[in-house]
């Protein structure tokens, strides 16, 4: 399958990625060869096959409602790159709706 | 110092008072020191693993009895999380970071005494088949510095082959704990999907993920995966399965009716493995095992399938890694959008990059059906044929990779050629099932080759008794 400049772009935008012009590139010929070798696929009738998604072997057993291994907020917020009390300090999301 | 060869000898060396612990642990240390050109380790927990020592040889010597795993020195692959130490996954996106939890594997080892020596490299988010993809430098296979220890647990397989620690903990995707083993000359145990807890293991593709186990000993991964198997209410996909008592089963001698994958031309299997595979089957006769050829005519779809799948998996998983609540935040973002584009270009490494950008194709709605349904269909397949082989079969055997390791940078710029390595291991986590890789023989004397047996759901007991009955010298 050819792999275009625009599917680069698409893909990076869903994958909130910037690729720099040389990876582009690179990355364009890599995932064309990846799709030629993953196309094999589809030389294999599958009609009517139920997919499978996952290996777990009975119903997602659930823990009982009850709150437990919480932690305090300082050590939630332990690892947080930029915080401001007990919080964590993200760029502005929202716009004043007179701005 | 000669470490006594498995973990059940070095405990009674350790009752008898012939050892120390802290004499163990200073051995390992020194030898994680003299092979520190190898890259195995990110990080030594020297002081702290000398203490738990002494602290395990005081309470011995006043009688108290250990836990089942005093004595057992372990490394950790750096996708396991241990409470107050980093992990990075081998990523720039967690340097710095530490655990704020232990994983359920690494706690319970540390509940029964085990001693965790250190955190080994790894391909960054265990997506690799060289160690190459660490962002922190290769790791070097201790058999030939020049060629890779395999991946992605590549510094686990590393760091028990150079006697550095009795075994290390890593996890297998689609092969990483079983093609590090093979290629370094250890034992990979990857155990049924779910039959250890993924609570804590950084997540790559959840439903392939599995922990895993790499030693010197068949009897040395039984005795780990006892006490690290079983339920957890951290785990929803944990299997509720009970553990049976390990160590007496790995004596079970039965004879087995054992089907081997027949070899084709398009396999591209070396010389030296087809022929130390053609000796095992021998071996395995002349102990009165009945072998039988097989052919499983989906094995060439299921590298395809496979890396449609994890890399979806992982496109999905690591999207948690957006420069907000933790991990590398980028220093030159104006709005939110673009902290989360540069934060992620700048943590992550080109072969997670690669396989992200893979996997958010696949899953785009144009494509899905064509790939991703396609692939979960080629899933069940694979699944329907072995569950039909295990009604005439107990096990099946084929080699863990079709060549010896390779030289470092002889996969750097060919992604399809390292994927289509995992030809042989990949199977296993499509179909959820258990695989241990077993050392047996040498390509020019030297470089070791892995020998691969594979079977039904919670077959442990059975992969674990042939492997120490092919290589068992245990006390």
């Amino acid at each position: 399958m050819k792999v275009d400049d625009s599917l680069i772009s698409r893909l990076e935008d869903l994958a909130r990625l910037e690729l720099a012009p040389e990876e582009r590139l690179r990355l364009q010929a890599e995932l064309e060869n990846i799709l030629d070798m993953v196309a094999k696929m589809q030389e294999l009738d599958t009609e009517g096959v139920e997919p499978l998604a996952h290996l777990a072997q009975h119903p997602a057993p659930l823990r009982d409602d009850e709150p437990e291994g919480c932690w305090p907020v300082g050590q939630a917020l332990g690892q947080a790159p930029v915080r401001h009390r007990d919080f964590f300090v993200v760029p502005k999301v929202v716009s004043s709706p007179n701005a | 110092m000669t470490v006594p060869p498995d973990l059940p000898a070095i405990q009674a060396a350790l009752r008898g008072g012939n050892l120390h612990c802290r004499q163990l642990v200073e051995h390992y240390l020194e030898q994680a020191e003299r092979n520190r050109a190898l890259n195995i380790y990110l990080e030594v927990f020297r002081e702290e693993a000398l203490a738990k020592a002494s602290e395990s040889d005081a309470r011995l010597a006043k009688g108290e009895e250990p836990g089942r795993l005093f004595g057992c020195v372990l490394s950790i692959k750096d996708v396991l999380c241990y409470a107050g130490h980093r992990v990075s996954a081998g990523s720039r996106m967690l340097e710095g970071f530490e655990s704020q939890f232990s994983a359920t594997a690494v706690e319970r080892a540390l509940a029964e005494d085990a001693i965790i020596l250190g955190r080994v490299n790894c391909d960054e988010f265990a997506m690799g088949s060289t160690n190459e993809h660490s962002a922190f430098g290769p790791t070097r296979n201790p058999v030939d510095p020049e060629r890779v220890p395999g991946g992605s647990s590549g510094a686990s397989a590393a760091a028990v082959a150079a006697g550095t620690c009795l075994a290390s903990l890593g996890s297998d995707t689609g092969g990483s704990v079983r093609q590090p083993a093979a290629f370094c000359g250890v034992f990979g145990l990857k155990p049924t999907y779910g039959r250890i807890s993924r609570h804590g293991l950084i997540a790559y593709a959840s439903s392939f993920d599995q922990i895993g186990i790499l030693s010197r000993t068949a009897t040395d991964a039984a005795l780990l995966l006892q006490v690290i198997a079983g339920p957890d209410p951290y785990d929803s996909t944990v299997s509720l399965e009970p553990v049976p008592e390990l160590e007496p089963l790995l004596r079970d001698d039965s004879p087995r009716r054992i089907a081997w994958l027949a070899l084709g031309e398009g396999q591209g299997v070396d010389p030296a493995i087809a022929e130390a595979y053609s000796n095992l089957q021998g071996e395995l006769e002349k102990r009165g095992h009945r072998l039988e050829p097989v052919q499983i005519p989906l094995l060439n779809y299921l590298v395809p399938a496979y890396y449609v799948m994890a890399t979806a998996e992982a496109s999905s998983n690591l999207a948690r890694y957006d420069g907000l609540r933790y991990g590398h935040r980028t220093a030159r973002a104006g709005d939110v959008g673009e902290l989360y584009r540069k934060s992620r270009t700048e943590g992550f490494g080109a072969e997670v990059k690669r396989r992200i950008m893979l996997g958010t194709f696949v899953l785009s709605a144009s494509y899905y059906d064509a790939y991703y349904r396609k692939a979960q269909q080629v899933r069940r397949l694979i699944k329907r044929e072995l569950d039909r082989l295990w009604e005439n079969c107990d096990l099946l055997l084929l080699p863990t990779t079709p060549s010896p390791a390779w030289p470092l940078g002889q996969m750097t710029d060919d992604p399809v050629g390292m994927y289509l390595a995992d030809q042989f291991t990949v199977m296993a986590n499509m179909a959820g099932l258990p695989a241990i890789s077993i050392p047996f023989g040498y390509k020019d004397g030297k470089l070791p080759l892995g020998m691969q047996l594979l079977g039904p759901a919670f077959a442990e007991p059975a992969l674990l008794a042939l492997a120490h009955q092919l290589t068992g010298k245990s006390s």
